[in-house]
């Protein structure tokens, strides 16, 4: 549902993506796996037109969306998760929550929807009138992709879920993940933690130097031998 | 004691005006990060608009109020496409240069249109008095803080209450984020903008019955605003309000002891020392100066 073709990306005079395909079928996981400064941040920015300096073809449930200004993107449904969460810290984690269903579509269905979210992460409804600058770290990131679902997206987008939490925190987003896509909605998951994302992923891509460098099956890249070398410290 | 009584509750009723003067810089720097040095001008050009609507057709500033407010957001819609829009994402200094241009341009402006006359409004209401025993307010002043205080509520129900004000607080703590969520970053600076400048507008004209209308009352008033936004802790409008009755009150505080010549000593004398002491201002976090 989600369709890139030979996305090039640049940050003044310097390229930070290099002819990125990449497909995300309905109900599917897939990872985006890289180091630090591959690109993988920089492919979501120009995904969700965070940024304008791309040239290529971003296409969601089979229309162009490379045109088109960042709220008409979430309004399709196509949702992005920032790294480092990005909450709005002097707002109640309600008031984030509803935010996340600020597009059109959205606002109507808002408070049904905040029911949801607490029904799926109950720690977030304990924790509804605090001020979200006042979350612990997985907290925090259960909220921001609480904030992401409530934009009732088909296609959510995560970027570094599991970044600066806990191993205990991680495994609760991880679970978090794979009840996402339970639910039918299809996950694109950028991160560096390769092997629990490369677990739950249906498929994968590794990102190197802004170029795919390899792409297979979750199962399949977990047991490469240049994965193993390079990502996973086997 | 009967007359300081007098002397802190006119300083809360003037107080209540330069809050309303000063909360639509707050919120235009903490939504849009926009160093406003044009601010005043639009405070004059409500005063304006109050005065030729009494010079031609006698109504009072209170009955041209929804046509002044209306005019009001019209230039400050304008004055957002036309220029604004083109130096938001620039440097600060930038800014600057450009809304200091803006000044100049308007109170010039001004000056051609309706030369550098003082211009009084002289409606009858202008030298009645609400005698309350002990107390006695003039009644311009009484209507100006009535409603400087519902805009402010009014302005805070809707900070907090509604879509398009929720949407307000979260682009003025992350804009970044608020592009994630579907939010316009354009269309919040400009409605940011445009409320801003009705609200110095309303200060404006509630102002005309009690202060004269010249070119150069909005430079004055910016001045105040500033100081005014600097001690409220620069981006905070609960901060802003409190900045404008604390200056208030400090004005009329020194103008009843020392004199009235000392009365914008006084306020610059509590800005420095809150600037020395509390550089963060009186509701500001600190880091508020630096949001982008």
């Amino acid at each position: 549902m989600l369709r890139l073709r030979n996305l090039n990306a640049y940050y003044g005079g310097i390229q930070a993506l290099r002819d990125i395909s990449l497909d995300v079928g309905r109900g599917e996981i897939v990872a985006v796996i890289g180091a630090n400064a591959a690109g993988k941040s920089t492919m979501l920015a120009c995904i969700s037109r965070a940024m304008d300096s791309f040239t290529g073809e971003i296409s969601f449930d089979g229309r162009r969306i490379d045109g088109l200004p960042p709220d008409r993107i979430v309004d399709l449904g196509l949702v992005q998760v920032p790294e480092g969460r990005l909450l709005f810290p002097r707002l109640s984690v309600r008031e984030n929550l509803m935010l996340g269903a600020y597009s059109r579509r959205c606002r109507a269905g808002c408070a049904e929807r905040i029911e949801e979210v607490f029904g799926i992460l109950p720690k977030l409804r304990e924790r509804a009138s605090q001020l979200a600058g006042s979350l612990s770290g997985g907290e925090a990131q259960l909220c921001a992709i609480g904030r992401g679902l409530m934009a009732a997206p088909s296609l959510i987008m995560l970027d570094e879920p599991s970044l600066g939490l806990s191993p205990i925190a991680v495994k609760e987003v991880m679970a978090l993940v794979a009840a996402i896509r339970e639910k039918g909605v299809s996950v694109l998951l950028v991160e560096q933690n390769a092997r629990q994302s490369l677990r739950l992923a249906d498929r994968a891509y590794v990102i190197e130097n802004g170029r795919v460098a390899m792409q297979g099956a979750g199962s399949e890249l977990l047991e490469d031998a240049v994965v193993k070398k390079a990502y996973l410290g086997l | 004691m009967e007359q300081i009584a007098q002397v802190l509750v006119s300083g809360l009723l003037s107080g209540g005006v330069y809050a309303l003067a000063s909360v639509g810089l707050a919120l235009i720097f903490g939504v849009v990060g926009l160093v406003n040095f044009a601010h005043g001008e639009y405070l004059m050009l409500a005063m304006y608009i109050a005065w030729l609507a009494y010079d031609l057709t006698g109504a009072s500033p209170y009955a041209s109020m929804p046509l002044n407010l209306a005019l009001m957001a019209v230039a400050g819609y304008l004055t957002f496409r036309i220029i604004m829009a083109r130096v938001i994402n620039a440097d600060h200094s930038i800014q600057m240069l450009i809304t200091l241009a803006l000044s100049m341009a308007l109170q010039n402006l001004a000056l051609m249109l309706w030369k550098a006359d003082y211009r009084t409004v002289r409606i009858e209401m202008t030298n009645q008095v609400i005698d309350a025993g002990f107390l006695v307010i003039s009644a311009p002043r009484a209507i100006a803080f009535a409603v400087a205080a519902l805009a402010s509520l009014l302005l805070y129900l809707f900070l907090q209450r509604t879509w398009a004000g929720t949407a307000m607080r979260a682009v003025a703590q992350d804009g970044r984020a608020a592009v994630l969520m579907g939010i316009s970053l354009r269309r919040v600076y400009g409605q940011a903008f445009v409320i801003g400048t009705v609200l110095v507008g309303l200060a404006g004209l509630l102002l005309s019955p009690i202060y004269p209308v010249f070119p150069l009352v909005g430079a004055g008033f910016s001045t105040l605003a500033f100081i005014v936004v600097v001690l409220g802790g620069l981006s905070s409008v609960p901060g802003a309000i409190a900045g404008g009755l604390l200056v208030g009150v400090v004005e009329s505080l020194a103008g009843y002891f020392a004199g009235p010549a000392y009365q914008q000593a006084a306020y610059f004398l509590l800005f420095i020392v809150v600037l020395i002491f509390r550089p963060e201002g009186i509701a500001g976090g600190r880091g508020g100066e630096r949001r982008r």
